[in-house]
């Protein structure tokens, strides 16, 4: 504890020395990419760029990850002291995106050593930004039947196929993606995880418009695109324990946005968002003047904290040391099906201040709302749809028989 | 606030458990309802739990108890709810304990308190009425001062183990009419007083309940639990934590009844397969396995408020007896159906776990009664 303390008096120091004053209190968003790397990154404010430099020469960009792959070697309970302290200071991250999260574990833990001195320092400098290619246009929930091809030549693979849902494809410079390497094989065995430049020949990109407007969704074509072998992550053939590993981290991080959601353990005020957005259209004080929806109201609202509550559980038997529980298979459909039916009742209550879609005639918040509300119909398919997830549920926490 | 059971409360989950095993299964609850049990429970066991401690969990060691608090009642009740044990803990521990901790005076906790703990008195609480539904301040009984005392004339319904009590807590006003908030105080009453008439009511569940007639019944200035006219308070602070305990005995029940059931999936054999191999009841399952979960956090969440007097604890008793209510029942009904015919036979034990259901949902309000209420907590 003491080398924690003094640690944290370290870290404080030279964070609040060399991070620039002007990214303090920055908000950054994926869509802003204000510090997403790559390279085309756009650093907004300019400053950003400094304080990505600063942090990843002193590894604080992957302060987990081994000193000798750009990291900073930081045991997870420095590293919480370290992101507390930037959060102290008001300091965004110095760098976010796919390969810190995705990519860079699932290096750590299959990539072989070249491979890591390859990609881990390029993902830590924020030079590369990495973007999956897991869904196909016929394989969705069934992601083991994919079907784009990788075939042999040499010390080459020859790639042809598409991949569907690539977040940020238009703005990424580097892709891992599951390629079907044997055709003969059983579906999960025939399956090679690969890493694939962007800038290669034959690649391109496209966006994919939602319900919702746009979106970070893109479509990516591979057309005779040539791949190293030495690409491979894992064994050939063997991409398919590594998608798993991947899919697991995907899904921590949904259930991780929507479990802070609502401002985490925060203690209600006494005043409630969906139930103060009601009283401006509904009114009636103090009680709403709409029974039914005021019971609506409420039941979003415990069903909510309820969650909370369960997250908190889950992390307060982590603390006190035990093996995670069958609570934490929950939390991807909890969390996004309630957030499909929480944006669902904010439009309803609106009346038909929920329908606008732009232009004038409707205020800001109404036009998020609406966008909110259709964005939100994809929680529950993304990452994982929430039958899938009750499959999982039923075979793995049950134990039902298939 | 940890929602996490410390060494010592895992210590008597293993123990509860232990002791229901192998003193409590479902069939004597069966037992007690085919002999027409007069008590409804068995005094032997009650004595039993109360050389393990149990009955003094949430009561100060003064007066008898362990002074430890509902997160510990907590464990032990979820164990009992797990083959229906029907023992007065909700009437005497947490109702009638819990309504003479909060507002009875020196005397009367001395007087009562330890005997309760030690399993030779029982107490309860008479607050319901034929029209008050879930409203603990819409009370008719009238208590009429007179003399160096009061006089209580009226009647209460489905008095929790109303026939055994050796003292019954009474919700009566002084002032006002029916619906006034305002004016209820808490009476005191020892069974065999005068103008008392206490008859066992049958209710679907077998648990015993009592009507409680009162005829000018006469209690002393010093029998008044609580202040004067502040009666509704106590009674809502008491029936929070009489809450907590039944979400806690609702808990172990649904998770029991979820447990025979998934056994039942598994066994069960229909078009040559197991029917747990259905893709339509496996969902449903899962369904369910998540409402049991989150009604664990709720129920966890508002024993410690409770114990650790949060501002937020009525909000908190809300939040879990509403999502323990919604779920005890769905996982009920869900029950009978997937046991199909052999769920709808009085043979069956599955059966008891919809009936106690329904009678724990309706006790202290059902989940639109706290929805309800956390909507004017939170000023909406």
């Amino acid at each position: 504890m003491a080398d924690l303390e003094s640690f944290r008096a370290e870290a404080h120091a030279w964070l609040d020395a060399n991070a620039p004053r002007a990214v303090r209190g920055i908000q950054v968003t994926a869509e802003s990419g204000g510090n997403w790397g790559g390279r085309r990154a756009v650093f907004d404010p300019p400053e950003m760029k400094i304080w990505l430099e600063v942090a990843a020469a002193r590894g604080w960009t992957a302060p987990t990850w081994p000193r000798d792959y750009g990291g900073g070697g930081l045991e997870p309970a420095a590293a919480r002291v370290l992101s507390q302290e930037m959060a102290k200071l008001r300091l965004p991250p110095p760098l976010t995106g796919f390969g810190l999260t995705m990519i860079g574990p699932t290096l750590l833990r299959f990539g072989n050593e070249e491979q890591k001195r390859e990609h881990l320092p390029r993902i830590c400098r924020g030079e590369i930004r990495w973007c999956q290619g897991y869904s196909e246009p016929d394989a969705g929930s069934d992601l083991a039947s994919l079907a784009t091809r990788a075939v042999r030549d040499g010390d080459h693979f020859v790639v042809n196929g598409t991949k569907v849902w690539t977040s940020y494809a238009d703005l990424s410079d580097w892709i891992f993606a599951l390629v079907r390497s044997d055709p003969d094989a059983v579906k999960q065995e025939g399956i090679t995880f690969l890493l694939i430049d962007m800038d290669d020949p034959g690649v391109s990109v496209s966006p994919i418009g939602l319900i919702s407007g746009k979106s970070p969704f893109c479509e990516t074509r591979f057309e005779d695109v040539r791949v190293p072998v030495a690409n491979v992550i894992g064994e050939i053939h063997g991409g398919w324990t590594v998608a798993k590993a991947l899919l697991g981290h995907e899904r921590t991080m949904i259930a991780d946005v929507f479990g802070s959601f609502g401002g985490g353990n925060k203690k209600s005020n006494g005043s409630s968002a969906l139930g103060e957005l009601a009283r401006d259209y509904v009114g009636g004080d103090p009680a709403l003047a709409d029974p039914v929806l005021r019971d609506e109201i409420a039941r979003c609202e415990l069903d909510e904290r309820a969650f909370l509550l369960t997250v908190q559980r889950a992390r307060d038997a982590a603390k006190a040391g035990h093996q995670p529980g069958p609570e934490s298979s929950l939390f991807k459909i909890y969390a996004t099906e309630l957030n499909k039916r929480r944006t669902d009742l904010a439009v309803r209550i609106a009346g038909p201040g929920g329908l606008g879609w732009e232009g004038p005639g409707f205020d800001e918040d109404e036009l998020t709302r609406t966008r909110q509300w259709l964005r939100a119909r994809g929680n529950s398919i993304e990452g994982g749809t929430s039958e899938i997830q009750l499959n999982i549920i039923a075979k793995r926490v049950l134990g039902l028989p298939d | 606030m940890q929602l996490v059971l410390s060494e010592d409360q895992e210590l008597l989950a293993k123990t509860a458990a232990d002791f229901v095993a192998d003193h409590s299964p479902v069939s004597r609850v069966r037992a007690l309802r085919d002999s027409a049990d007069p008590e409804g429970f068995s005094r032997s066991l009650w004595k039993q739990m109360a050389e393990l401690g149990w009955l003094g969990i949430p009561i100060p060691e003064n007066y008898g108890g362990a002074g430890m608090g509902l997160s510990e009642l907590a464990v032990v009740l979820e164990a009992l709810g797990r083959t229906l044990a029907p023992e007065p803990f909700l009437s005497s521990v947490l109702l009638g304990g819990q309504a003479l901790l909060l507002g009875g005076s020196e005397a009367a906790k001395r007087a009562w308190l330890p005997r309760l703990t030690a399993g030779d008195a029982n107490l309860t609480l008479a607050y319901q009425e034929a029209r008050s539904r879930y409203d603990l301040r819409r009370v008719a009984t009238r208590a009429e001062s007179g003399g160096s005392g009061w006089s209580l004339t009226g009647e209460k319904i489905q008095v929790l183990d109303g026939a055994t009590a050796d003292c019954l807590l009474v919700s009566a006003r002084s002032v006002g009419d029916e619906r006034d908030a305002h004016g209820i105080s808490v009476f005191a009453v020892p069974r065999g007083a005068a103008g008392l008439t206490i008859e066992p009511q049958q209710r679907v569940d077998g648990r015993a309940a009592a009507r409680v007639r009162l005829a000018g019944v006469s209690v002393g200035e010093g029998d008044v639990v609580g202040t004067l006219g502040e009666g509704g308070d106590l009674l809502e602070r008491v029936v929070d934590r009489a809450c907590v305990g039944l979400c806690a005995e609702m808990l172990g029940s649904m998770s029991e009844a979820f447990d025979r059931t998934l056994t039942y999936l598994r066994q069960r054999e229909q078009f040559g397969a197991p029917i747990g191999s259905f893709q339509a009841l496996k969902h449903r399952a899962a369904h369910q396995f998540i409402e049991i979960e989150l009604c664990r956090s709720v129920t966890m969440a508002a024993a410690r408020a409770v114990d650790a007097e949060l501002d937020e604890t009525p909000r908190l008793v809300s939040l879990a007896k509403a999502r323990c209510s919604d779920t005890a029942m769905l996982v009920a009904n869900e029950s009978v159906q997937m046991h199909g015919g052999i769920g709808m036979t009085d043979e069956h034990d599955i059966g008891f776990y919809l009936k106690r259901a329904r009678a724990a949902e309706v006790t202290f309000g059902d989940a639109a009664y706290h929805r309800d209420r956390w909507a004017r907590l939170n000023g909406y």
